[in-house]
Formats: C-alpha cells, structure tokens, sequence
C-alpha cells in the first residue's frame, strides 16, 4: 500500500517535472539556459546507467566515464574519418561501448568491492592515456572536433535530448522494476542466497552492465554530436566519472529517476555559483557531503518520505 | 651508469610511495575504510609545510613540524566528521556504507582540494628541503634531499613496524585487524583502537605528504594522482597487507622510472597500469592478500 502510494506520488512527480521541461523552451528561455539543460539531460542518462548498475546489481562501477568515453570517442572518430549518417555513428558509439563494457565486465565481475571499483577505475586511466598517446586519431588533449552536428538550433537540440532522456529512464525505471530488476537487486544484496534460488548472478550482472554500457555509450555520442567535440575532459576525466557517482548519490541511488534531478542539481548549481569562481566546487562538494551525511536517500528520498508522512 | 641512476632515483620515489602507501593499507587492514581524501591529506601536509616554512619564515624544520600537525588534525577531521557518522549511521544498511563511506571521503578530499586551491592557489609548491647539496653516489649526481627522503621513508616504516609489533597498543591494533569482535571480547575498546590508528595514518601521511612537497613539489593538481597511486599500490599489494604495499610500491615506483627514462616520462604511468590489471586479473586479492571480505 505505502510503496504504491509512494510511486503515485513519483508518478505525479514525474509527470509535473515532464510537463515543466517540455514548456520550458515555449516560456522564452535564453539559448544559453536550454543549452545547459540539454548538457544536463545526457548527463542524467550518465547518472542513470550508473544508478542501474550500483542501486541494483550493487557494483561501484568508479568508470562510468569508461564506458561514456568508449561511445562518444567511437562515435566523433567515426564521423571525422569517413563521414557516414549521425545515426549511424551514434549505433557504433553505443555498440562499441557495449563491446567495451564486456571486455571490462568479464574480468572486472570475478572480484568484488573495491576490487572492482579499482580495476574500472583503471580501465578509465587506461582509455585517458590512449586518448592522449593516440592524438593523431582521437586529438589528444585538445580534443576531437566533430564535422556534424545534430541540429545547431537550442530548441531542436534541447527536445533531442530531453526525449532521448526520457527514453532511456522509461526502459531503465522499466528494468528496474521488472522480475530483471529484482533478481539485480538481490544478487547485490546477497549474491549466495540469489545464487542458491537458482539465479545466474553473474549473468544478470553481466546483462545489467551491458543495459548500462549502451545507454552510457549512446548518450556520450549524442553528447558529441551536440557538443561538436570530444575532450577528455567532457567525457572521459575521472572528473566526469565522480560527478556522475555524485548526481546519483545527491539524486536519491536506487530510484533511477533521482538521477536526473542529480544531475540537473549538480549542473545548475555550478552555473548558479559561477560568479563566486574558485570556490563553487568546494561550495557543491560541501552541499553534496552534506547530503550524503544527513539524507542518505537523496532528494528523491526526502521528497517521497515527506509526502507520505504529511 | 643509467641503470645505477633508475636504480637510485626508483629507490627514493619507491620509498616516498611506500611510506604514503602504508597509512592506506593500515586504515583499510584494522577498519575497512578506503579514504578517497587521501591524495588531499598528504598534499594538504606539503602546502602547511611550504606556507609556515616558506611564507612564516620558520625554517625548514618547524616548518615540517607544522605540516604533519596540521595533517594531523585534517586526519582526525575527517574519521570524525566523515567516516565516524557514517559507519554509525542508522539510516544505511550495512552494506551500503562501504560506497557511502567512499563518496563522503571523495567529496571531503575534493573540498580540501578547492580551499587549498582558493587559499593558496594551484601553483606548484616545493617545500624548502631539510637538507641541502649534492652528493656523488656509485658515480650518480645525487641530490643529498633524495638520500634523506629514502633514509627518513624507511626509519619511520620500521618504527611502525616495531609499534605494531612490540608495544601493547600496537598489539591491540594488529589483534583488531584481524578479530575485530575478539578483541571486544578482551575489553578493548574497538573505538580507541580506531582512534589510534587514524592518529598514527594522520603522522605518516603528514611525513609522507612533507617529504614528496620537499623531493618533487605539490600542487592541487597532485591530489588524484596521489589517491590513485596509493590505491593502485595498495591493491597490487593486496588490501590490508602492510608488506604487501611496500613490495608492491617498489614495483610500481621502478617500473615508473624505468619507463620514464627508457621510454618516455610520457608513457610514465601505463605500464604499472597494465601490470595491475594484470595481477586483479590472475590474483584478485593481490600480491600479498587476504580474500576480500
């Protein structure tokens, strides 16, 4: 009874915030606002992927930016080298991280804990230093600049991929409530006893990493193509990878869609405190601890909860 | 001549990375904390003992004194206002607040980045050297500050020896790490002895975060680097196991400096990289390791 309330009440959330994003563009928003929210929209598709696989497979994947930066590399050098469709870059971008998400996945999912976190972590140095020490393909520490763009219009740009995010948080909510989602969630709260119901834990993880590389992958080639580069900095920097650990944590982990309030928080926020400079980071990042100290579930946490005691 | 020089020059980063290293593995081994802040710890002992000896004008001396305090009292900080409310927190199940314990340290370590980044800007940083002068060592002009950081590395990793070996409380901690709730069982207090060990990770990270601001300089760019290289060096070494990590640092540190003589400073940290992928892949509990908890 609670929990269907309480995802009514999600429900409503949801579609409130919906309605809000879609009129947004037609109330007179400044280009540069719709900009910073399409940025922040891939990246809640970032925070979600990740939430899939830490909320319910229960994996601290610390290379998100692994498999972001997998997709969105393949996708830009695709384009720059032989020039086919977007959405044909787009398909290889997440293909390759799909691909790259199972190399990463095999090995990686033999350990556990830290060890995994570790060795992901590692993936994403690696993937850095080939960005860099390949420069004649990938532009190096520069970056990658891309011949097409998606639309150069904000609006078009901003629909992009605000659909695009809704997409991927109705299959990924979808999955994570389904049979799928369970079995996720009890192979990351006690893999033995999941195992000994019958469940292949490893396949399930290894299923739910794939789930989780493609949207990743997808969304860092759409990036791209709005973007029209590819840096480290964007898409691979470890950087990138705590800040999408971050947004799930603030957004609420294990709900999917607290992701993407995360996400557009932590975006906004370092937009808001621009003109204070330096110290933003330290202000967000104390914000944040703050967060994680006090209300562990997140601002989708603190939403539900005091909704339904009132 | 080129192999005595990596082989003096690997010797010192090997011995700087052994010593930052063991704190790491210590926290990890007695209370299953991984502390992400790490890297801004040792970087915040550097910058105190850069702005008191330097800026103040103590000396070089007082100057590393003051840094290993104040790294001290950031040590404390942080287990109790991070780590200490989140492993009581009744709010998180269990399970949960190894990742919670994780982001809490990596946000803190990140805070302290940007205060001494704002306060004192993100210029590189090189803390005035104890000693001064060169020495010429097996035919290697070697910096006298690279002999003394070897020197001073490997005194206090003995004197942690011998504290955990040969004194009570020392004891205690190594009976900790290995039976938490025997120890209990004894009346011991399983809060004292975290205290104690955060105390004495706070000194070695203070001396390990001085000596690297007095051999190779510190910026708040060395933050990350500095964390992953301790946590790499730890894995490699297996989680928890103190000679684990000292083997392990020697391995990372030579490998460096062969490649970045031999083959490019470039390529610097690849090949340590694929040695650990290398190792988690054949020998998941590292080198030396106990099997993950």
């Amino acid at each position: 009874m609670m929990q269907r309330l309480a995802q009514s009440r999600l429900l409503w959330l949801t579609v409130i915030f919906l309605a809000a994003a879609v009129l947004l563009p037609l109330g007179g928003v400044s280009a540069y606002i719709l900009g910073l929210l399409t940025a922040a929209y891939y990246f809640g598709v970032f925070a979600m992927s990740w939430d899939l696989l830490f909320g319910f497979a229960g994996e601290v994947n610390f290379g998100p930016t692994f498999l972001i930066g997998v997709g969105a590399y393949t996708g830009g050098i695709l384009d720059n080298l032989y020039g086919p469709p977007i959405w044909l870059c787009l398909v290889a971008g997440a293909f390759a991280a799909v691909v790259a998400g199972l190399v990463l996945a095999l090995p990686a999912l033999r350990v556990r804990g830290p060890y995994f976190g570790l060795t992901t972590l590692v993936a994403v140095l690696m993937l850095q230093n080939f960005v860099v020490v390949f420069a004649g393909l990938t532009g190096g520490e520069i970056g990658l600049t891309v011949p097409d763009v998606i639309s150069i219009d904000a609006g078009v740009n901003y629909y992009v991929a605000l659909g695009f995010m809704v997409v991927s948080g109705v299959i990924l909510f979808g999955l994570s409530r389904s049979p799928l989602g369970l079995i996720l969630q009890a192979s990351g709260q006690d893999p033995v006893q999941a195992g000994a119901l019958g469940f292949n834990v490893a396949k399930h993880k290894l299923a739910a990493f794939c789930v989780s590389a493609f949207f990743s992958g997808l969304a860092g080639a759409l990036l791209v193509f709005y973007l029209g580069t590819a840096s480290v900095g964007t898409v691979v920097d470890v950087g990138v990878a705590v800040q999408v650990i971050i947004a799930v944590v603030l957004g609420g982990r294990r709900t999917i869609l607290g992701a993407v309030l995360g996400a557009v928080f932590l975006i906004g926020m370092g937009e808001i405190l621009r003109p204070i400079g330096e110290l933003a980071t330290f202000i967000v990042s104390a914000i944040a601890l703050v967060v994680v100290l006090l209300f562990p579930n997140g601002f989708l946490g603190m939403l539900l909860r005091t909704k339904e005691t009132s | 001549m080129l192999a005595i020089q990596i082989l003096v020059d690997g010797f010192a980063i090997s011995a700087l990375y052994a010593l930052g290293a063991t704190g790491f593995t210590l926290i990890f081994g007695v209370s299953g904390v991984l502390n992400l802040s790490h890297g801004a710890l040792m970087v915040t002992a550097a910058v105190a003992a850069w702005a008191a000896s330097g800026e103040l004008g103590l000396g070089s001396y007082a100057g590393a004194v003051v840094g290993i305090l104040v790294c001290l009292i950031t040590t404390f900080a942080t287990y109790f206002f991070i780590v200490s409310p989140i492993e009581r927190s009744r709010a998180l199940p269990s399970e949960e607040k190894e990742i919670f314990v994780l982001t809490g340290t990596l946000l803190w370590g990140i805070m302290i980045t940007e205060a001494i980044a704002y306060f004192f800007t993100s210029n590189a940083k090189t803390v005035l050297p104890v000693v001064n002068g060169v020495v010429d060592l097996f035919g290697v002009r070697t910096p006298s500050n690279e002999i003394f950081t070897s020197i001073v590395c490997w005194a206090v990793i003995g004197l942690l020896w011998l504290l955990v070996n040969r004194t009570r409380a020392g004891k205690a901690v190594l009976a900790a790490s290995m039976n938490p709730r025997g120890v209990t069982l004894l009346g011991f207090d399983l809060s004292r002895i975290y205290i104690t060990i955060w105390g004495i990770y706070g000194v070695l990270a203070g001396i390990a975060g001085v000596l690297l601001g007095m051999f190779l300089g510190v910026s708040s760019y060395s933050v990350g680097p500095l964390t992953a290289s301790a946590f790499s060096i730890v894995v490699l070494g297996g989680l928890g196991s103190v000679s684990g990590s000292l083997i392990a640092a020697y391995v990372v540190g030579y490998l460096e400096t062969v490649t970045a003589y031999l083959v490019s400073p470039a390529y610097r940290t690849i090949p340590a990289l694929l040695l650990l992928v290398a190792v988690m892949y054949v020998r998941p509990q590292g080198l030396l390791g106990r099997r993950a908890r």
